[in-house]
């Protein structure tokens, strides 16, 4: 079995540790004995949806992620839409979450037309407005109501449309626009969400739900054996604690209060 | 303005500096700032403008602290008194206490220059009031993105900051960061003088990645600020350091004045390498060590030399200089030697731990990440650092600070075994731990973030091993 990997845009968006990301995917296939090939698409070049099986896009500043929301719609956009119909696994981060909508209204400036793929939009509230900074604890039916942690940073509000459906409750933190709980996006086998940290190493559950269903899309249904965990689990533990009102966090000056 | 008030703020910043020494509040660093700034909002301008010899100014991402101290080192052997901040107080209260703190009751300084470093998000609030002869601009790194923004913002602040200074200043700034020596134009274009400076010997770099790109993935400066094309490097020092060109337009990397030769990197051993600039050529000794101290030197040095200071003067301070604590100090603790290198982002972390590699075989390591304001409260970059060098060449890596969960993390997928990381909340047991793990004839290396060595410093004193802070 193989796991075939695609990052895109590994130069321009890579703002949060996106890397660890990948890493963790890797790491978790080979341990199971699961070959892993990892491609690196930048700006300007073409990906086919039948050569990989998870794509991933994480986040970066304003400038380049303009730059990545003109070769999405023009270079990749095609084949990411195509991926998505046939099963295979979209995770976006961030600024990579905010292209798979319809579009980003920045501050000042003209929109940034997205693909479409996960039906919601996000308004950035003006040059004026507080970033959405700290970290932050959801709880995903995805995963029987597990909880995912993470750590999140942008000034866009996002809301979801119909097609759409949270990711996760939030618990403690913002999630996508700090009024109505809800945390990131997903619709199929696309995965749209805020969390950094980067998101997948201290969410073993979740990164390997991804790698399943990637695999499934070409492999028919694979059941992965577990891990040795207990790392993992002592860091998403310390994590939550870190994010959670009446953690130790929330005493801290500076520190975001929730659903501010 | 009133002299009045003057006297009136110095003496009321002294009482409250002494009453944070008296009751243990720590330096007390930036509170008399604030008091002397809310009885006289002109303090600094007034006390900035009564120093002979001006007043200069360092700011960047990296290297600050060393870069101001060593700049403020190699002026006391010219024979100046200067006066400076205490690292971590780079904000505009603590450059006001340092002033205050360093004049008599009625106003008149108690040295004769100015030597400040300048948070660097903090900069175009400080100029004008400090009219510095100098600005050095060290390098432009990610850090502390939930505190300031985008880097792009740091830069612009830059940018306007530089054009307004006088013909008389001299802009003192790092020509192999694409993102700093950009900055030089809008100098010119202001009337103020530029002074680059850079390394020239690719044997001690990185080389060049697939195409021209940076071979590490903490390289901010991919792409050009002006055109947004690819930056083509043939040289890469480190991070985004290095020989650069666009692939689109006429942006390069400009022929640096000052220049390091035939660089000799002896990991904690220090460093040695041929400084030529503008009527100097010297050969660099020092304990400092890696490739981010180069430029250190080589930022003070040009500033020195700019302001007239005699080569061989610069040059026998620089050898002389001792690094401050937490920034490769050495000591002993239990009869064990000790060194301290503070790594605040992915490309400091990086070159640190190239030097702790570059010291000898299977180093024993203690790593501290904190999450703190000062530290960034986002730890994701701990995943940009390459701690995939440690694997299989560290002897044994102890992890603690509030995040220490999260390093242990990382250094699982980094691939470090198991059996050889110890994750220990617990700070000093974990120091202890670390140190027994150190063989007799070798030293124990520890890695914190910014606040993480401030807690570890508040443990060696208490072991006696360091002296307070506000004493050195
Ligand atoms: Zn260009």
């Amino acid at each position: 079995m193989e796991l075939r990997i695609c990052h895109l845009y590994p130069d321009l968006l890579n703002l949060y540790g996106d890397r660890g990301n990948i890493i963790t995917l890797i790491r978790r296939a080979r341990w199971r004995g699961i070959d892993v090939s990892v491609a690196e698409r930048p700006v300007g070049a073409s990906i086919a949806a039948e050569d990989c099986d998870l794509f991933f896009i994480g986040g970066g500043e304003d400038r380049q992620q303009r730059l990545a929301a003109e070769d999405l719609r023009v270079v990749k956009g095609d084949a990411l839409r195509e991926a998505a119909r046939a099963g295979k696994v979209v995770l976006a981060v961030c600024g990579g979450y905010q292209l798979l909508g319809h579009y980003y209204r920045p501050a000042e400036g003209e929109d940034l037309i997205g693909l479409g793929l996960l039906d919601l939009a996000t308004h950035h509230p003006g040059p004026g407005a507080r970033r959405l900074i700290g970290n932050i604890l959801i709880e995903s039916d995805l995963l029987g109501g597990r909880t995912l942690v993470g750590f999140e940073n942008h000034g866009g509000r996002t809301r979801l449309g119909p097609g759409a459906r949270p990711l996760g409750r939030v618990l403690a933190g913002f999630g996508n626009n700090g009024e109505d709980r809800c945390e990131g996006a997903v619709s199929g086998s696309v995965f749209g969400t805020y969390l950094h940290g980067p998101l997948l190493p201290k969410n073993p559950e979740f990164a390997d739900l991804l790698i399943a269903r990637a695999l499934a899309s070409r492999w028919g249904d694979v059941v992965l054996p577990p891990l040795n965990d207990a790392l993992e689990a002592t860091a998403h533990r310390a994590a939550a604690a870190r994010a959670h009102p009446g953690g130790p966090d929330s005493r801290r000056e500076g520190a975001p209060r929730a659903h501010a | 303005m009133s002299g009045g008030r003057l006297v009136a703020a110095i003496g009321a910043a002294r009482a409250a500096a002494f009453l944070s020494r008296a009751m243990r509040m720590g330096g007390g660093t930036t509170m008399p700032g604030r008091v002397a700034r809310a009885i006289e909002p002109r303090v600094v301008p007034t006390l900035a403008g009564r120093l002979r010899h001006g007043t200069m100014v360092v700011t960047g991402t990296n290297g600050k602290t060393t870069t101001s101290r060593l700049v403020a080192h190699i002026l006391e052997h010219a024979g100046l008194v200067p006066i400076h901040n205490r690292a971590g107080a780079n904000l505009a209260a603590g450059i006001a206490a340092a002033l205050v703190e360093h004049a008599t009751l009625g106003g008149v300084p108690r040295g004769d220059v100015g030597v400040f470093e300048v948070d660097e998000a903090t900069l175009p609030r400080v100029v004008d009031g400090l009219r510095p002869r100098a600005v050095i601009l060290t390098n432009l790194f990610r850090d502390q993105l939930d505190r300031y923004g985008e880097i792009d913002l740091v830069a612009a602040g830059w940018r306007q900051t530089v054009s307004v200074l006088p013909a008389s200043a001299t802009v003192i700034l790092n020509a192999d960061d694409p993102l700093v020596a950009d900055v030089a134009g809008a100098v010119r274009a202001g009337g103020a003088e530029v002074l680059a400076f850079g390394v020239e010997d690719p044997a001690c770099g990185l080389g060049a990645g697939e195409g021209g790109a940076p071979p590490e993935h903490t390289a901010e400066a991919r792409y050009c600020y002006r055109c947004g094309r690819p930056y083509l490097y043939t040289t890469v020092y480190y991070g985004h350091m290095g020989h650069y060109r666009c692939s689109g337009c006429d942006a390069a990397r400009p022929a640096p004045q000052v220049v390091a030769r035939e660089v000799r990197l002896r990991g904690i051993e220090g460093t040695r390498f041929l400084l030529e600039g503008p009527g100097a050529a010297f050969a660099v000794r020092t304990v400092l060590p890696g490739l981010y101290n180069v430029y250190n030197i080589l930022a003070a040095c040009a500033c020195c030399l700019a302001m007239g200071v005699a080569p061989e003067t610069v040059e026998r301070a620089v050898e002389n200089f001792t690094p401050a604590f937490g920034r490769a100090e050495q000591m002993r603790i239990d009869g064990r030697e000790a060194v301290m290198l503070l790594a605040k982002n992915p490309a400091g972390f990086n070159e640190v731990l190239r030097t702790v590699l570059r010291s000898g075989e299977a180093p024993v390591v203690l790593i501290a990440i904190n999450d703190l304001t000062a530290d960034g409260r986002d730890i994701s970059w701990l995943w940009d650092v390459d701690f995939e060098m440690l694997a299989g060449r560290a002897q044994a890596v102890v992890d603690t600070g509030i995040r220490g969960e999260d390093m242990a993390l990382r250094l699982k997928y980094a691939g470090v075994a198991e059996e050889r990381v110890l994750l220990e909340k617990d700070w000093e047991r974990a120091l202890r731990a670390a140190l027994e793990r150190v063989p007799e004839d070798k030293r124990l290396f520890i890695l914190p973030t910014y606040t993480a060595m401030l807690h570890l410093r508040g443990i060696l004193q208490r072991l006696g091993v360091v002296e307070g802070f506000w004493r050195q």
